[in-house]
């Protein structure tokens, strides 16, 4: 059953008015908006308001969740914070006033907005003092659904965040005849600091999924030779967290309304602090139609594992009458929260039984299983075609595992000149420069990778072998050819790096503390930037100001994104087209990794400004973590000034 | 006597390395790692923004406190009562560490052994800090000791503190504990402990002969209520050996004795 563009829109108009009847008579009774209400309360479906000028007021307050008060800091008053809706291209005023006692600040993720409306204290503004009213104003070349928060201390985990949709400015080409957004988070009721503390004090004291004498795999072998957790899914967990829709636990069901063969589309967005979420609806296909904000071919789907900060747009086509549960499962398996999707307002989808706890793989670790020698019996079960990715030589590797040398195993001994990247659908034939630290085991980094692999099409931890399908990176295709096709000229390497055991998170072993040059990036230059995860979990990693061409052999239909997971011992690659001078944070989007350090800037620096020559330096024999920058002369390099 | 001097150039040396490990400072360098936004915000107000964040996201000082054994045990009549707690304040690198131990007896109403240590610890690889100060013991007599050990974790999850003391009067001693934490749920664990002392010579004013003096073997079995609070129950093995376990003897005392305890771990 389909409607005709006329009809719907009619038909739209009609439970507007209904859903904002309906939500004046609820509005005594909850504080939340009425897009983040469930149906029994009025919401029908969003409304297609638009705007250009929004009051924001960043305040700590009351909130109600799972029956239960706690204390926000959010935005006017409600956990998520406004829906923010406005047409692509306008002209928009945002004025938020902070009437905290600290800082705060905003940050629109994954707008393309001037860099100095960026909202990133320390980085593209000073952030907005206490009774300060800041004024952002902005138009961006872009639509689609994205989300802001705030970019200041853990403010973000106490409920600072809401939902933004940009309507495109012609015709949209995902049809639908409802449409919800659905912000995921992981409420808690204790002190973000106090959380961050206790990581610092003892990293898996928030774990209660540990190796036990009945689980033992943890404890010997070589994850115990390595003091490394394959039950470590999650540093926070289910013990802490309440997983919430739209502020809702399972217990106060979110709940949507449809009409049988009605096309609905759902706003996805995970706006928690620390958790991935595997998201399905059971006995409903899902067709992804925009990942992180953009169009993408639509490919229908059971499941997708997604990243803090990532955004899914899905139409789901119910026929049948009844209640479908909308599940969001953390990746550890230590909670989840259930909405529904109901023929009437006000039902409860049956809650799914909780699935069982997945571990990790020697493969996590960035430990090929073809170089792992024949002690590896229980690690079966993973794939074996990843040894083809790599041409590194493996006789250099060592095979005798059991002493466990990683010193030894780590790049020092893998000579960079001679290894050589993935196949490359898209890239160039030949080596491009390339800028990479050498990374050392130390204090802050436990691990180094010595076997990297490719694991773009992969779905994600805890994902693989569920039967039925579930959505890959290397499955999404932009719907819209990608603006730019360049080659990359340069390569830029940068390593994910941590030491779980002392909660110490950063990007080439460097903390954002202690971080004193920024990666650069020029004007209008095309630069493959490449991750490699030496950690033993999924890290979210968005770079603002500019999207991820995902290299993920899709030609000119590469999807773009503000926001990708690096699986534990990944090495993928982005294309960036640095269009938009700027000072630029990049960061893990897991609030206590950037916390701890695992941030960065990137300065695209204008064109016009003089550039500093690859071709005379060998980057990749640098150590860059160890460079004296206060003996360097900047001025030689120009740019910064 | 070769130990002793190794220990004292060990001692001198680490001192001199602490003193070229001083961190640099971000702001000691002219060129800021980026300024973009100066020009719309102000050169002043983006450098204060700036070293603010780039301090919040790695530069947080954090502290700890943790009462790892803090118990009475079996010993007949009223009993002892057994502490060993340890703090720490400081960032990821470097840190101060104190450490306090020791055991009053109900039934003389009196400290049996009593010392506290302060201890600076850098961390120098990812499972080992380096740990290097001052003891100082309360009961018996007031000796002082430099101190020179190393604290952290073994392959196999094995806690490790090691250290060795060289006293005001000359004496070398040392001690190594491990400790082991077996979970049989999520909240109960069974902790098998550790505890050697060596002395390089005999002190016999301290009932302690020279070589492996004495060796303590516990097995705790904790309930964490709360990951931060446990109460336990278990059995301690204290045996002297060697010359020590003839002085003990011939002072009355028994060289071989095993105790029911019962305490509390905490952390905060």
């Amino acid at each position: 059953m389909t409607h005709t563009l006329d009809n719907f829109s009619l038909e739209r108009r009609r439970l507007l008015k209904t859903g904002l009847n309906a939500g004046l008579l609820a509005g005594a009774a909850s504080i939340l908006p009425t897009w983040a209400l469930g149906a029994d309360k009025g919401n029908l479906g969003l409304p297609a308001l638009t705007g250009t000028n929004f009051d924001l007021t960043v305040s700590k307050f009351p909130v109600r969740i799972n029956g239960r008060t706690g204390h926000a800091v959010g935005v006017n008053g409600t956990v998520p914070a406004p829906l923010i809706r406005f047409r692509e291209g306008d002209d928009i005023t945002l004025n938020v006033k902070n009437t905290l006692d600290v800082d705060t600040s905003i940050h629109w993720h994954g707008l393309l907005v001037p860099f100095e409306m960026d909202g990133v204290p320390g980085v593209t503004f000073t952030g907005i003092k206490p009774r300060q009213t800041f004024q952002y104003k902005f138009s961006v070349p872009q639509n689609g659904t994205y989300w802001y928060h705030s970019h200041s201390g853990l403010q973000e985990q106490s409920g600072h965040y809401g939902p933004i949709i940009i309507d495109p400015k012609g015709v949209d080409p995902v049809k639908y005849d409802r449409e919800y957004v659905l912000v995921l988070g992981d409420w808690t009721f204790t002190d973000p600091h106090r959380i961050f503390a206790k990581l610092k004090k003892n990293a898996e004291s928030l774990n209660f999924n540990q190796s036990t004498v009945g689980n033992p795999m943890g404890l010997g072998g070589m994850w115990g030779a390595m003091r490394m957790s394959p039950n470590d899914l999650a540093d926070v967990t289910g013990e802490t967290y309440t997983y919430v829709i739209n502020g809702h636990s399972t217990a106060d069901n979110f709940n949507m309304v449809f009409n049988p063969g009605e096309r609905v589309r759902l706003r996805i967005i995970n706006a928690a602090a620390m958790t991935l979420f595997n998201v399905r609806m059971p006995g409903l296909p899902m067709i992804v139609v925009q990942a992180d904000g953009l169009n993408v071919r639509p490919i229908e789907t059971d499941e997708f594992q997604m990243g803090v900060a990532e955004t899914y747009d899905v139409i789901v086509e119910p026929t049948e009458a009844k209640a479908f549960a909308f599940v969001a499962e953390s990746i550890d398996r230590s909670g989840q929260v259930v909405a529904t999707l109901g023929h009437r307002p006000g039902m409860r989808a049956e809650a799914p039984k909780m699935r069982a706890v997945p571990m990790l793989t020697m493969k996590d670790m960035g430990m090929d299983h073809a170089a792992m020698g024949h002690d590896m019996g229980d690690m079966a079960s993973m794939k074996k075609d990843d040894a083809g990715d790599m041409p590194m030589d493996h006789s250099k590797m060592g095979h005798d595992m059991g002493g466990i040398d990683h010193a030894a195993m780590g790049h020092g001994a893998m000579a960079h000149g001679s290894m050589s990247h993935g196949p490359n659908p898209n890239g160039p034939s030949v080596q491009i420069p390339k800028i990479e630290a050498d990374i050392e085991v130390g204090p802050g980094v436990a691990n180094v990778a010595a076997v990297p692999t490719a694991r773009l099409d992969e779905p994600g931890i805890g994902l693989e072998n569920v039967n039925h399908r579930v959505l890959t990176y290397s499955q999404l295709r932009s719907l819209d050819p990608n603006p730019d096709t360049r080659a990359p000229e340069r390569e830029v390497v940068v390593h994910l790096t941590s030491n779980m055991e002392r909660y110490m998170w950063s990007f080439d072993g460097v903390k954002f503390s202690e971080v004193t040059e920024s990666i650069k990036f020029y004007e209008g230059e095309r630069v493959r930037l490449t991750l490699v995860n030496n950690t033993m979990m999924p890290h979210p990693i968005h770079l603002h100001g500019m999207f991820f061409d995902v290299v993920n052999g899709g030609g000119n239909h590469m999807p773009r994104k503000h926001t990708i997971i690096t699986k534990p011992g990944e090495k993928l690659s982005v294309d960036v087209t640095a269009e938009h001078v700027g000072d630029w944070a990049f960061h893990c989007h897991l609030i206590y990794h950037m916390h701890a350090g695992m941030m960065q800037v990137v300065s695209v620096l204008p064109a016009s400004k003089p550039r500093m020559s690859d071709g005379g330096m060998d980057h990749s024999k640098m150590d860059h973590s160890k460079m004296d920058h206060s003996q360097m002369n900047h001025d030689a390099m120009g740019g910064t000034k | 006597m070769r130990a002793l001097i190794l220990l004292k150039t060990s001692l001198v040396a680490l001192l001199a390395l602490s003193a070229s490990f001083t961190p640099a400072l971000a702001d000691d360098n002219d060129t800021p790692p980026w300024s973009m936004a100066d020009e719309y915000w102000g050169e002043d107000a983006m450098k204060a923004a700036r070293d603010k964040v780039q301090h919040k996201h790695g530069n947080l000082k954090n502290y700890m406190i943790m009462g790892d054994r803090l118990e009475w045990q079996d010993t007949g009549g009223d009993g002892t009562f057994l502490w060993d707690a340890q703090g720490w304040y400081g960032g990821d690198i470097d840190k101060l560490y104190i450490k306090t131990e020791g055991e009053y007896a109900f039934d003389d109403s009196e400290f049996e052994d009593a010392e506290v240590q302060a201890l600076w610890s850098r961390a120098v690889s990812p499972f080992w800090d380096v740990q290097a100060g001052l003891r100082y013991d309360l009961e018996p007599k007031g000796r002082t000791h430099a101190v020179l050990g190393v604290q952290g974790l073994a392959p196999y999850w094995f806690e490790v503190d090691a250290a060795a003391f060289l006293s005001t009067d000359g004496d070398l001693s040392a001690r190594a504990e491990t400790e082991y934490d077996l979970r049989f749920t999520q909240r109960l664990t069974l902790q098998p402990r550790a505890e050697l002392n060596f002395s390089a010579q005999d002190i016999p004013e301290l009932q302690i002969g020279a070589g492996l003096s004495s060796f303590d073997a516990g097995l705790r079995l904790r309930y964490e209520i709360r990951r931060e609070f446990a109460p336990y129950v278990g059995l301690e093995w204290q045996k002297s050996l060697g010359d020590t376990a003839d002085l003990v003897r011939a002072d009355g005392g028994d060289p071989d004795d095993v105790l029911a305890v019962i305490g509390i771990r905490a952390w905060f």
